[in-house]
């Protein structure tokens, strides 16, 4: 019990010196800014809790505390400094975005095109990166989950456990799960716009120009392959989780194994399956390194009305302005406004997908009992 | 003993290269139960599912002998597999419904026959679940979730279930090894009424049981078929002295 009272305390105290250190740092680097505020609150807080332990010490002539083991203290500081640094980071980052592009969003800043004005932050808007990145995601989505759950039921349902074939589409699964983005990036120009944009252009247009550029849907196409990964694995997971007994119950009825999987397994996988589309839309709507080459534009004046069009992306666009400004002073409020609105989106788009994932999951609690 | 409706003629079976059955021989007779009694690992598990094929599905296990029904061997390739689970439905020791509404569980053997007219559904499901003793329980709670119901109804579901697509034979694999005595009363009750209706063939570990609701019984131990007859014969004058000593509970 005393150990462990003193092991709480040594928590707190760690904490509270990281906090205070952090706070001190941000002083120096930012002067009153939003997040020495905010970490000069959470030293305060950090402290008063800590006056509380205090004060909830054995009075004199109770028992001795015990002495502490060295070894608990270093540990527990060092997992204390750990948490708090990613908590700290988390806050940092999240406060400062939003301290410094609050101000920038307006519903001109929102539903506005960008016109000539694009690093003008009193004139410009950001409506067609907006469109372009929800356009991305949703093509990406609809490309890489029926080709993930359909590569997952294989594996799953099909495949021999175990088997050559089996480890082999694992180890390409975690393999391309490792594959840095921008390998993706150059991966579709070479395979999508060229080799299969240009191959439709050849059969079907004589030639002509029409596939082999970058493209919204070569775009879409490069960031399903790079989240298919995650759509496999969290499909497998949650289609090995379906009880057996379901299975040979339905083939105990004469059901084939197509019936079973498509009226059985898959229903029951189903919020498995809108994880994996979760995750990669978490990961799709921030990327930008696999589409830079493949259909992000650096300025468009239109909107893009068919899937060959190219279309601005917010990622992008932060990378352009970041890179680009001729004056980077009047720039800057655009730059922070635009990674709020991309990590709103991600929010959102995330957001609706955890929905559609509690509303599933609501059905079957009811299916379910 | 009518002429059989299964005929088992020295049936071997493996998993992988251990041989789990031996040189077995069983006719079950139509409209009749047959129960397989014997030791925990004897086979009548494996037997059972040899004759609807459910160990097709088992990777590495082989198959020797004959199975057949009317007189057809069930293993020959002009025999569609789908279509002799719906003539030999199965019950499962852990009761298995789908996570499906109470309708949904019964008509789901029917659906995927291709019933779609409601009328036709509602009719069929309330003539199985009343076959199955359980319309008076369920009748008013159709929409339910199936895992809503007691152990012992979710049990009685699945033998609707099965019965649902007017099968001939119904395999019945411990069908109340995890039920309390009440609801394995009820069961045993049902098995005799559908007798009128359908052959049963049931595993059961219990010896009560098996005398209970069972015209013919089978004794198997380690993979071998000991004794078949009557089950008034097995239980009060059985040939084999091993045979003796399970049903009268000196070992197993």
């Amino acid at each position: 019990m005393k150990l462990r009272h003193s092991v709480k305390e040594l928590w707190f105290g760690a904490m509270l010196a990281c906090a205070v250190m952090l706070s001190l740092a941000l002083l120096t680097w930012t002067g009153f800014s939003v997040s020495t505020i905010l970490m000069l609150v959470v030293s305060a807080a950090l402290f008063l809790a800590w006056l509380r332990l205090e004060r909830e010490q054995p009075q004199p002539g109770s028992l001795r505390r015990h002495s502490v083991d060295s070894r608990a203290v270093v540990f527990t500081a060092a997992t204390g400094l750990a948490t708090f640094a990613v908590v700290a980071a988390v806050v940092i980052i999240l406060g400062n975005i939003a301290w410094h592009g609050a101000g920038q969003i307006s519903w001109r800043f929102i539903f506005g095109g960008t016109g000539e004005a694009m690093f003008d932050a009193h004139r410009a808007g950001i409506f067609p990166m907006i469109f372009g990145t929800v356009a991305l995601v949703f093509l990406m989505t609809i490309g890489v989950l029926p080709v993930g759950v359909i590569t997952a039921i294989y594996l799953n349902e099909y495949a021999r456990p175990n088997s050559l074939p089996v480890r082999l589409i694992h180890g390409a699964i975690n393999n391309l799960a490792g594959v840095p983005s921008i390998v993706f990036g150059l991966f579709g120009l070479g395979f999508f716009v060229q080799f299969v944009g240009g191959g439709i252009d050849n059969l079907f247009y004589g030639g002509q120009l029409h596939y082999r550029k970058p493209a919204l849907i070569w775009a879409a196409a490069t960031m399903a392959v790079m989240t298919l990964p995650v759509v496999i694995v969290a499909t497998e997971e949650s289609l090995r989780a379906v009880p057996n007994g379901l299975r040979e119950g339905s083939f105990a009825l004469g059901a084939t194994k197509l019936e079973t999987i498509c009226r059985i397994v898959l229903p029951e996988a189903m919020p498995g399956v809108m994880t994996g589309a979760i995750l990669a839309i978490g990961r799709g709507a921030g990327e930008v390194a696999p589409i830079m080459f493949t259909g992000a534009a650096y300025y468009l004046a239109h909107l893009p009305t068919h899937w060959t069009d190219q279309f601005m992306h917010l990622g992008y666009h932060v990378f352009v302005l970041s890179t680009q400004s001729p004056d980077i002073e009047r720039t800057e409020p655009i730059l922070y406004g635009s990674v709020l609105v991309l990590l709103a989106l991600t929010f959102l788009l995330n957001l609706a997908g955890v929905l559609v994932r509690a509303k599933i999951r609501a059905r079957m609690r009811s299916a379910h009992g | 003993m009518d002429k059989p409706i299964l005929q088992i003629r020295n049936l071997n079976f493996w998993y992988g290269l251990k041989q789990a059955l031996f040189n077995v021989n069983v006719a079950i007779a139509p409209h009749r139960t047959t129960a397989f009694i014997g030791p925990s690992g004897c086979g009548k598990t494996t037997l059972l599912r040899c004759l609807n094929r459910m160990n097709d599905l088992i990777d590495g296990a082989r198959i020797e002998g004959e199975i057949t029904m009317h007189g057809q061997n069930i293993h020959t390739p002009e025999v569609d597999v789908i279509e002799l689970r719906k003539q030999i439905g199965m019950v499962f020791q852990k009761s298995n419904p789908f996570p499906k509404s109470v309708f949904d569980n019964v008509a789901y053997g029917l659906r995927i026959q291709g019933v779609t007219n409601k009328a036709q559904l509602t009719v069929r499901v309330a003539e199985s679940l009343r076959k199955a003793a359980l319309w008076d329980e369920v009748k008013d709670r159709l929409d339910e979730s199936a895992l809503q119901l007691s152990g012992g109804q979710q049990q009685r579901l699945c033998i609707a279930r099965a019965i649902a697509v007017e099968p001939e034979i119904v395999l019945m694999d411990e069908p109340c090894s995890a039920l309390d005595p009440t609801a394995t009363a009820k069961i045993e009750e049902l098995i005799q009424d559908l007798k009128q209706y359908y052959t049963i063939i049931i595993v059961t570990h219990n010896m009560q049981q098996a005398a209970r609701v069972s015209d013919y019984a089978a004794f198997f131990y380690l993979g071998q078929l000991i004794e078949f007859d009557a089950t008034e014969k097995i239980f009060t004058n059985p040939s084999n002295k091993q045979t003796e000593d399970y049903v009268t509970g000196r070992f197993g």
